[in-house]
């Protein structure tokens, strides 16, 4: 128990920095990857908060278009890879093992080692602000032939990427052979966890595609540095394919930062509804044709490049059937609340903001894959509400809602409820008014990525501006809740709350540093979801 | 009694969201219709999928709001244990599916005619760069170029102190607009000199990348005279945001008629420019509205440039040092910077009045005097001359 007592209060560590660096316990690796994605959330935050405040009003006021371009491309770089995916791989190794009965993680070296890649990896794109020629200004996507006029700091953010892929791979594996090879006995694959199993095949889709973003940025670097030309027209190449290369990636990296969520979700409602989870089996089924659809809609992010008819339609198809497994997730959540007996704490009001504006990001997704439709929509502010409202108000808010549930558990005190409705609300009310006029200017005709615009856009931009001004405070309270929770408070109970099932509840709270030393006794009593299907 | 409860509150709380997403919808803008058959297709298309998914979002969150309103703990309400329904998930798998259909149906319909870019009666080249259009007129030998207009410009420098209210149609201005006759099939053939840009404007209904090395097709129809406004829609460097259309569309009398002027213009400029010798003078101000036309977003108006990308040019090494150095950066750009090769973008004259200019302009005191002939020659248009060779293969690194 000692270590326990030592373990939630990490900063007066007797045994120093050391313990940290050289850890290979799930649950340090998964307070250090939580850790750092909160910094990289603030991070990425505050670039938000300059691009917001330049765009508080027409006219350049604070910042050259040159480094607004660099605050856009980091940002994203930075939420993506930085703040949304360490967060999630975080979540699965304080849980995965917690809730499949595992005493840690089946590659607990490999493990330290996928999560110390990550600080040196953003370290290393952060420093090229500092560079002559700055830091990346042609997007997340640094599609070529313009990401090919960066200067030489261009290397440090292909070497980068190239790091966080590694790490990725890494961590993906790590669960894949975590969750198939050290379930307690009992613990079919059919009675895990959603939250295990949508990491599960996250995971298959993190090894597919991570691979393919390394080989666009490997040929971005060659041409930029080597004299190739994969996506040099005049050299006989094609920029072209880099998109289709990158997007091959790309749609499945946005499947990899919100199928997690699902599965946190998945768990949250239940507990609050007290209720078991409406279509289990459906659920699992429903994520997988989500994961295999992922890898045949990729062109739908290009609709305007000029493709030939038949692909257009193909894609356009593609996408569309993406609803269907979408849907019956979204009425699945809404029949485990339906007769259920219902509360509301912090991490349900967090999952039921999350079902019902995903739900809008997934309606205006519809809107998007209508391909003649998607020929004014693309590339404007539309989009840029669109991906928002999924990212944001999807997976960011799953996350929030996990890091709320699953606080008590990990440092033995229950958070500030009073506080944590107040970050909520504010949250919720500001993220709205943050994107939802953005719809608005994307139909009106504001492309996405200008510094600058003209006046008739005047007044949405102002008001989400300020809807994005609060939302960033927002999250210092955030900030503040997790601080105070880790320092004391209520004790919290093994259980924590009322509705919960699942095995990482039946150990106490926080959970001590090893657990399941012997494998738990698993049935139906104990585990989070049973569908009569099974 | 508790199904009617469970109805009652239903409909109450679709009703109540029903307002509230109308009150969305009413307080803000909306797609344009725009002026073209496509675009009214488009429209359409888009309000009915808007309508569809307006539907069912409120269906979900009434039935959503309803539970949240009565199946609460603080309300005693007890967890009924039922954990699936095969009825009710093949119910909602099932009219989701022919929902979609019926969506793609319509909009395959307004797909295949938008790819149809047969029967042009008129073809326009649009050529992106960073950052101004240039456009080709096929049929007439029409050609020009289409930049941000200068009020725009002067007021969206950082510190301009000109406020963007002041100016009309701030940033979707330019100094030509592309004139096309009204009820005409017009072919736009979309392609770049540099990067990815996409032409877009909004009453057209449609955007289509301008990709270098791809010719992209697509077609208009406008049926309303007007002047409508569009701008760059992929980020294509810094002034991305700074690159807008203007397209005025007029009769086909004033279309005309616009044409005449313009070929009579561009065979006055022609007729005399290769020959003769320019003065320092003509140079001088001829370069002036070049470089502040073409060079001065990225190496400022006087010459200050904007470090780390865009270097000075005055007191620059390259301007100030040998004469062959200068011309080749200019004519075959700075391959991994977004240095252009101006060698296909610009005449002869222009050129050589632009390197003079920068070469005796912001301090630079070279005196050197560049005659539109010698570059003439360096581009390879005078074949005898020989010179083309070394220098086009020199130096792009």
């Amino acid at each position: 128990m000692t270590d326990t007592t030592a373990h939630t209060d990490h900063h007066d560590q007797p045994r120093g920095l050391a313990r940290w660096i050289f850890t290979t316990n799930h649950k340090e690796i998964g307070t250090l990857y939580l850790i750092f994605s909160l910094t990289m959330f603030i991070v990425g935050g505050a670039m938000a908060m300059i691009i917001r405040a330049e765009l508080f009003s027409p006219g350049l006021q604070l910042v050259n278009p040159e480094f607004f371009n660099q605050m856009t491309t980091m940002h994203a770089l930075i939420m993506i890879f930085g703040a949304v995916m360490p967060a999630f791989v975080g979540l699965a190794n304080w849980m995965v093992p917690l809730m499949i009965g595992a005493p840690d993680m089946a590659l607990p070296r490999m493990n330290n080692w996928s999560f110390w890649i990550l600080p040196f990896a953003f370290l290393m794109l952060l420093s090229t602000l500092f560079m002559p020629s700055g830091a990346p200004a042609s997007g997340w996507t640094l599609y070529p032939p313009l990401s090919l006029q960066g200067g030489n700091s261009f290397a440090f953010v292909i070497f980068a990427i190239h790091l966080m892929g590694i790490s990725s791979i890494m961590g993906a594996i790590n669960i894949i052979a975590t969750i198939l090879n050290m379930r307690a006995p009992n613990m079919t694959l059919l009675r895990m966890p959603l939250f295990v199993w949508t990491w599960l095949i996250t995971a298959f889709l993190l090894i597919a595609v991570m691979p393919v973003l390394a080989g666009a940025v490997t040929m971005l670097l060659t041409d930029r540095f080597f004299d190739t030309s994969f996506f040099n027209a005049a050299g006989g190449g094609d920029p072209v394919m880099y998109q289709h290369i990158f997007w091959f990636f790309g749609h499945p990296e946005v499947y990899i930062m919100i199928l997690p969520a699902f599965g946190i979700i998945s768990e949250i409602i239940p507990t609050f509804s007290r209720k078991r989870l409406f279509g289990y089996t459906s659920m699992v089924y429903a994520t997988a044709s989500i994961a295999f659809l992922s890898f045949i809609v990729w062109a739908h992010h290009m609709f305007t490049v000029g493709m030939p008819l038949g692909a257009s339609l193909f894609f356009m198809y593609a996408t569309m059937i993406i609803a269907v497994p979408t849907g019956i997730k979204i009425f699945n959540w809404v029949s485990t609340m339906w007769r259920g007996s219902m509360s509301f704490e912090t991490p349900m009001l967090f999952a039921i903001a999350f079902v019902i504006l995903f739900t809008i990001g997934g309606l205006s997704g519809v809107m998007l894959a209508i391909v003649p439709a998607d020929f004014q929509y693309h590339d404007t502010y539309f989009v840029v509400a669109h991906f928002h409202y999924v990212l944001v108000t999807g997976a960011i808010f799953a996350i929030m809602a996990a890091a709320y549930y699953w606080l008590p558990k990990w440092t033995g005190y229950m958070y500030d409820e009073r506080l944590g409705k107040i970050h909520f609300w504010l949250s919720t009310i500001s993220v709205n008014v943050l994107f939802f006029p953005q719809h608005y200017l994307g139909l009106a005709g504001m492309p996405r990525r200008i510094p600058d615009y003209s006046v008739q856009f005047a007044e949405f931009n102002m008001i989400s501006s300020l809807g994005g001004f609060v939302f960033g405070l927002s999250q210092l309270l955030f900030v503040w809740i997790v601080i105070k929770c880790a320092r004391g408070g209520e004790k919290a109970t093994a259980r924590v709350w009322e509705g919960s099932r699942g095995l990482e509840w039946t150990v106490p709270s926080p959970a001590p540093l090893h657990t399941f030393d012997e494998p738990p006794l698993v049935d139906d009593s104990v585990t989070a979801h049973k569908d009569e299907l099974t | 009694m508790k199904r009617t409860n469970e109805l009652i509150v239903g409909l109450a709380m679709a009703a109540v969201i029903t307002v509230i997403t109308l009150g969305v919808f009413a307080v803000g803008d909306n797609m344009t219709p725009g002026v073209t058959p496509f675009s009214r297709d488009v429209y359409q298309l888009h309000m009915i999928v808007l309508g569809i998914v307006t539907v069912i979002g409120i269906l979900v969150f009434a039935a959503m709001f309803t539970s949240i309103y009565l199946h609460r703990k603080s309300r005693g309400a007890e967890a009924a244990k039922f954990t699936h329904s095969a009825r009710a998930e093949v119910i909602w798998t099932v009219i989701p599916i022919l929902i979609l259909v019926a969506m793609a149906i319509p909009a395959t319909r307004v797909l295949i005619d938008m790819e149809d870019t047969s029967g042009a009666e008129m073809n326009i080249k649009v050529t992106g760069y960073q950052w101004l259009w240039r456009y080709e007129y096929l049929d007439h030998g029409i050609d020009f170029y289409s930049a941000l207009d200068r009020r725009s410009n002067a007021a969206r420098q950082i510190g301009s102190g000109i406020s963007p209210r002041e100016v009309e149609n701030y940033l979707l201005e330019v100094d030509n607009r592309m004139v096309v006759p009204i009820n005409t099939r017009i072919k736009l053939n979309l392609t770049s000199d540099d990067v990815i840009h996409s032409w877009w404007v909004p009453d057209l209904g449609w955007k289509r990348d301008a990709i270098p090395g791809t010719v992209n097709e697509a077609w208009t129809l406008i049926e309303e005279p007007g002047i409508y406004r569009g701008q760059c829609a992929e980020l294509c460097g810094k002034d991305h945001g700074f690159m807008p259309i203007v397209v005025e569309a007029v009769t086909p009398e004033q279309f005309r008629a616009w044409v005449a002027s313009r070929t009579d213009d561009q065979a006055a400029v022609a007729a005399v420019e290769p020959v003769t010798e320019w003065d320092r003078e003509r140079l001088m101000s001829h370069g002036r509205e070049i470089y502040d036309a073409q060079c001065a977003a990225c190496h400022q108006p006087d010459g200050s440039g904007m470090l780390p990308a865009f270097p000075a040019l005055a007191g620059s090494a390259v301007v100030n040092g040998a004469l062959s150095d200068h011309i080749d950066i200019v004519i075959n750009g700075r391959v991994g910077t977004a240095m252009a090769a101006f060698g296909n973008r610009l005449e002869a004259h222009d050129i050589a009045a632009t390197i003079t200019y920068t070469r005796n302009a912001f301090g630079n005191q070279t005196g050197d005097l560049i005659q539109p002939i010698e570059i003439e020659r360096l581009l390879g248009r005078d074949l005898d001359s020989g010179v083309a060779g070394p220098v086009t293969g020199a130096g792009r690194k």
